[in-house]
């Protein structure tokens, strides 16, 4: 389905029940936002979209050069920059939680309100984020040493992956 | 359970039992959870998501609590049968529509699924007919212990569980109330409703979840929020809500009826009887008139009906469950024929086991 404002795809659909009748609209992320931004009818502010709520952020960022500065940060363990994570509103390990934590505490207190878990936590497994870091860093050594065809390197990675599994190594 | 099956029992949500089950179909919780060594779905290859389905499949398997679970590859899954999942609640779109490795194993009443390498490694999901929110709290927090006790999930100390997106972190928790409310949206107060709900950060949404229209006056009532609160308090926080929406939409039924009953009563009758005798009728126009009829049921207007009948009605009706119950693909033309021949045999045959059974 097509956004009714242009071209790109309508990935917003909003159902307008403001009006005597119930009004549906279709429209693309930006269209979408800028609708929910000038509609005066509701009384409360329409809840920010990821995308819309980064945008704010980042014109936060004082010069052009800081936001391309913040956009090439690159995670080292799965290699997702910044701007892949701005762009597609998705984090590529749970390692980026540390590598952008500067830009996301902000996002996530506009998000939440809060900053720290209050729920429940493991009982059984609880790894360090170093040996979780660790573990996803071997893993991508493996799949690297395989895709070498360097098989005895790939198979001393894993018996390394078991044993920090099992909880043998840390 | 073979899926073939599943268009022949009714889910657990259909049931229309549970408490306040008038208005409320269902009660919702889902848990997001990530294995810790592997990347988040979007930066993971094709091995890495065979080896995360693999690993988290053979765990479920050494558990015994769980040992009746089916297990349902979705990529091997025709559109069909992906639609007929999703119809009956048990996979989301997203995971229905995605591509790659990915799985869902469901339990025999369809209350327990767990999706695998949707947005996240785990969506644990259970469902519970009518309000009852502390039932479901109480089986997913177990599923989740048993889950846990065979693999390590990705959790941090401050930010607790990590999921992809980060307006999941924290409980990784999504608790959901699905209501019938068309009462309040004849008269036209439903906004207010939504309005309030927004000021104390719950999300709106209709029958099948993000982006998704409000059809057949459903609407879901959700958590906005997953982090700074424990999972009680954010069940809570629905609980509470929830009461004061059924007040409203019973207050909203009582001043139609005092209003003018006669016109209620026209409105409720009329949808019945297209539902008795079209030839062919659309989805949309089905899960509309169904509405009216649903309240007609709940307010004694109509007698040869039970809720669960027309829970039944609303889920059998959707395109993937008329293709599987006619065994048949169908196009639009030949669905809304289908459809139309299934509700007129349905409500006649209730019609003829009279209404006294039914009470």
């Amino acid at each position: 389905m097509k956004c009714l404002e242009c071209e790109k795809p309508a990935t917003f659909h909003i159902t307008e029940l403001t009006g005597p009748e119930p009004q549906e609209l279709h429209l693309c992320e930006s269209c979408a936002q800028q609708y929910l931004m000038q509609n005066p009818e509701s009384g409360v502010p329409a809840k920010p979209t990821l995308a819309g709520m980064l945008a704010q952020q980042l014109k936060v960022a004082d010069t052009a050069k800081e936001l391309s500065e913040i956009d090439e940060k690159t995670c080292p363990i799965c290699g997702i920059t910044f701007y892949e994570f701005r762009n597609q509103g998705r984090l590529g390990c749970p390692h980026d939680y540390e590598c952008f934590a500067e830009e996301l505490e902000p996002l996530i207190v506009n998000i939440h309100g809060e900053i720290e878990h209050k729920g429940k936590q493991p009982i059984h497994h609880k790894q360090s984020t170093q040996t979780q870091t660790r573990l996803i860093q071997l893993r991508n050594e493996m799949n690297d040493a395989i895709a070498r065809e360097a098989y005895e390197e790939a198979s001393e990675l894993r018996d390394t992956i078991q044993r920090i599994e099992a909880g043998e190594e840390e | 359970m073979e899926l073939n099956d599943l268009p022949c029992q009714s889910g657990e949500w259909m049931k229309g039992s549970g408490p306040e089950s008038d208005i409320v179909i269902s009660s919702r919780i889902r848990l997001a959870r990530n294995i810790a060594e592997f990347p988040f779905i979007r930066r993971c290859g094709e091995s890495d998501r065979t080896a995360i389905n693999k690993s988290v499949l053979d765990r479920l398997k050494e558990i015994e609590a769980l040992s009746d679970l089916q297990i349902i590859r979705v990529d091997e899954l025709d559109d069909v049968d992906k639609q007929l999942l999703t119809e009956r609640q048990l996979i989301s779109r997203e995971h229905a529509e995605s591509t790659g490795t990915r799985s869902v194993a469901i339990d025999s009443g369809e209350r327990l699924s767990v999706m695998i390498n949707e947005e996240d490694h785990l969506r644990i999901q259970v469902m519970k007919s009518g309000l009852d929110l502390n039932a479901a709290w109480t089986q997913i927090n177990e599923v989740d212990d048993q889950l846990e006790s065979k693999l390590t999930f990705a959790f941090h100390d401050k930010l607790g569980y990590l999921t992809a997106c980060p307006t999941n972190v924290g409980t990784g928790m999504r608790v959901s109330v699905m209501l019938h409310l068309p009462a309040l949206v004849l008269t036209q107060q439903i906004e207010k409703v939504f309005r309030s709900l927004q000021k104390i950060n719950l999300a709106v949404r209709g029958l099948y979840g993000e982006g998704s229209q409000a059809m057949g006056d459903f609407y879901q009532i959700s958590n906005q929020i997953t982090l700074g609160r424990s999972e009680e308090e954010l069940i809570d926080q629905v609980a509470d809500v929830v009461p004061m929406i059924i007040e409203y939409e019973r207050r909203a039924r009582d001043f139609l009826i005092e209003q003018d009953q006669q016109d209620l009563h026209d409105k409720i009758s009329r949808a019945y009887g297209i539902l008795c005798t079209a030839q062919t009728i659309s989805s949309e126009e089905t899960m509309h008139l169904l509405s009216s009829v649903r309240m007609g049921v709940n307010l004694g207007l109509i007698h040869d009906l039970r809720i669960s009948d027309v829970n039944k009605l609303f889920v059998d009706t959707q395109p993937a469950h008329l293709q599987k119950l006619r065994g048949d693909e169908l196009d639009t033309a030949g669905r809304n024929a289908e459809r139309a021949m299934y509700l007129r045999r349905y409500i006649q045959e209730k019609e003829q086991n009279g209404g006294s059974e039914n009470n």
